[in-house]
């Protein structure tokens, strides 16, 4: 049976008055796959932050591979973080970059790699999210749904451990959420990630997610699998997946 | 409700200000961890330089101009017209071509930088080189910083040949007077008390404009307005730190080099 990767025990997180996570216990185990629902303003981005060293929590531990990562220095942290590959909601590529520069980027700062064998890694990655073509595009000529994939490709280009996703389907169209969605599943199983994905996408839950948490107010309303969840009697539960919600946001 | 306002808005000055030294005492402890970055630090040197390589210039010919022409008639007032060579250089080695580059420069450059790091912070780049494994600071900040540093006085001493040839012009226009006679009073005036603090202090200048724009950029709130907001805060801060600077560097250069 495989372990726990990542251990989240009672966390807080407030800004100013504001309560954002008010005591988040969660655990993921090995190539599992796990998707956070809720609302906007839930508090989801604000936990994926804490699990990187982003944001630090007010109370609460979080541990990833056994390290508990609130309180190691940052030379450790650091080198946690290479075993760990972030999407970003908009993506992050480097603007001044080309593509080709963006993916080499964390292979040339952070691992003692020969030009030819970074090359052969920017290559492989981009024709996994298939964007070979776009080797040499800057980022401003790319589409929302291309600069998605380059970002995939530049997150997993190290083979990490653990995949983080901040709303990756957010912005784009049913058929390009569907493609990113696929993508996602297939890259983590052809290279045996584990996964947390935060979004309020039900399309691309149903397609990555192998277990599903609701965070609402800051505290976790459910968790279990997909099924389960869009079978509850729950009101709020209910109303997040009706069909006026699904059209709202799906169309 | 006006003095309240007002108070606010020292408070919040003096507040930038805490925040600026705290971020220029993070710059020293990383400036000179390894990795050094040179290759960083050259490109942001070139497209410095190049961006602001037409503005300096123009400027240069228009400070040695305009200084003789209005000097010359209060000069010929007081029967010294042949000091005018003396009194431009002077003024252009010590004072102007210094602040005037700087200011220019602050004006160019830093709202560059704070716009270019703002939105780097808007958009989640800085975040995505901090989980990258990859300090953004010394990757984004202590480049621009030297480059800045490093750069200015270079333009300074670019724009201070420009401004005394464009002083001869002028001279010339004016009094007809001759290149050997003009550029002998030109040598015979410039000492190296007249050079260092003047290039002395585009070294503080430049790096201010550095620091202040990657500060002002580095911490910009979220959304668009917090870029724009970077942006043009960069210059007034920057502006206002190299004239209360020149201040006290004066002060300081009179004391170590008085004028005879």
């Amino acid at each position: 049976m495989a372990g726990k990767l990542v251990e989240v025990k009672d966390v807080y997180k407030s800004f100013g008055e504001q309560s954002v996570l008010a005591g988040v216990s969660l655990e993921v185990n090995e190539t599992q796959n796990l998707v956070i629902f809720g609302k906007s303003g839930t508090g989801k981005s604000v936990l994926l932050k804490c699990m990187v060293g982003l944001l630090t929590p007010d109370k609460g531990t979080i541990s990833i591979n056994g390290i508990d990562v609130l309180n190691i220095p940052l030379k450790e942290m650091n080198e946690l973080r290479k075993n760990i590959g972030f999407l970003f909601q908009g993506a992050a590529l480097y603007d001044s970059m080309s593509v080709r520069e963006n993916l080499a980027f964390p292979l040339i700062r952070n691992f003692n790699f020969t030009q030819k064998e970074v090359t052969q890694k920017v290559e492989r990655a981009l024709d996994m999210v298939s964007l070979s073509h776009a080797i040499d595009k800057m980022p401003s000529e790319l589409s929302g749904g291309m600069r998605k994939r380059v970002g995939l490709a530049r997150s997993i280009i190290t083979e990490p451990m653990l995949m983080l996703y901040d709303e990756p389907t957010t912005g784009l169209d049913p058929i390009t959420t569907k493609e990113i969605s696929k993508l996602i599943r297939d890259l983590q199983q052809e290279l045996k990630m584990t996964s947390i994905a935060v979004t309020h996408d039900l399309i691309c839950a149903q397609i990555i997610a192998d277990r599903v948490i609701v965070l609402n107010d800051g505290i976790i309303l459910f968790e279990g699998d997909l099924a389960t969840l869009t079978s509850l009697d729950d009101p709020f539960l209910k109303n997040f997946f009706s069909p006026e919600y699904l059209e709202d946001n799906y169309g | 409700m006006t003095s309240d306002s007002t108070f606010e808005q020292i408070r919040k000055f003096f507040n930038i200000i805490g925040a600026l030294s705290l971020f220029t005492h993070r710059f020293f402890m990383n400036v000179l961890k390894p990795p050094y970055e040179i290759k960083e630090i050259s490109k942001h040197m070139y497209e410095l330089g190049v961006k602001t390589f037409p503005i300096v210039s123009v400027t240069g010919v228009i400070i040695g101009v305009v200084l003789t022409l209005q000097s010359l008639p209060i000069m010929i007032k007081f029967g010294a017209e042949a000091f005018l060579p003396y009194m431009v250089t002077l003024s252009v080695i010590r004072e102007l071509g210094p602040v005037l580059t700087a200011l220019i420069f602050a004006g160019r450059v830093s709202s560059g930088i704070g716009a270019e790091l703002g939105s780097m912070r808007v958009t989640e780049q800085i975040d995505a080189m901090e989980v990258s494994a990859i300090d953004p600071f010394r990757f984004l900040v202590v480049t621009r910083v030297i480059a800045t540093t490093m750069i200015l006085p270079l333009l300074t001493v670019y724009v201070d040949f420009l401004a005394i040839g464009g002083g001869f012009f002028a001279s010339y226009i004016s009094m007809n007077t001759t290149y050997d006679l003009y550029m002998s009073q030109v040598v015979e005036v410039v000492k190296f008390g007249d050079i260092i603090p003047g290039i002395g202090k585009t070294i503080v200048f430049g790096f201010i404009v550095g620091i202040t724009g990657s500060f002002l950029g580095y911490t910009a709130d979220k959304g668009t307005e917090g870029v724009g907001k970077a942006s043009t805060t960069s210059v007034v801060y920057s502006s206002l730190l190299i004239l209360i600077f020149d201040m006290i560097l004066v002060q300081v250069a009179l004391w170590l080099w008085p004028v005879n």
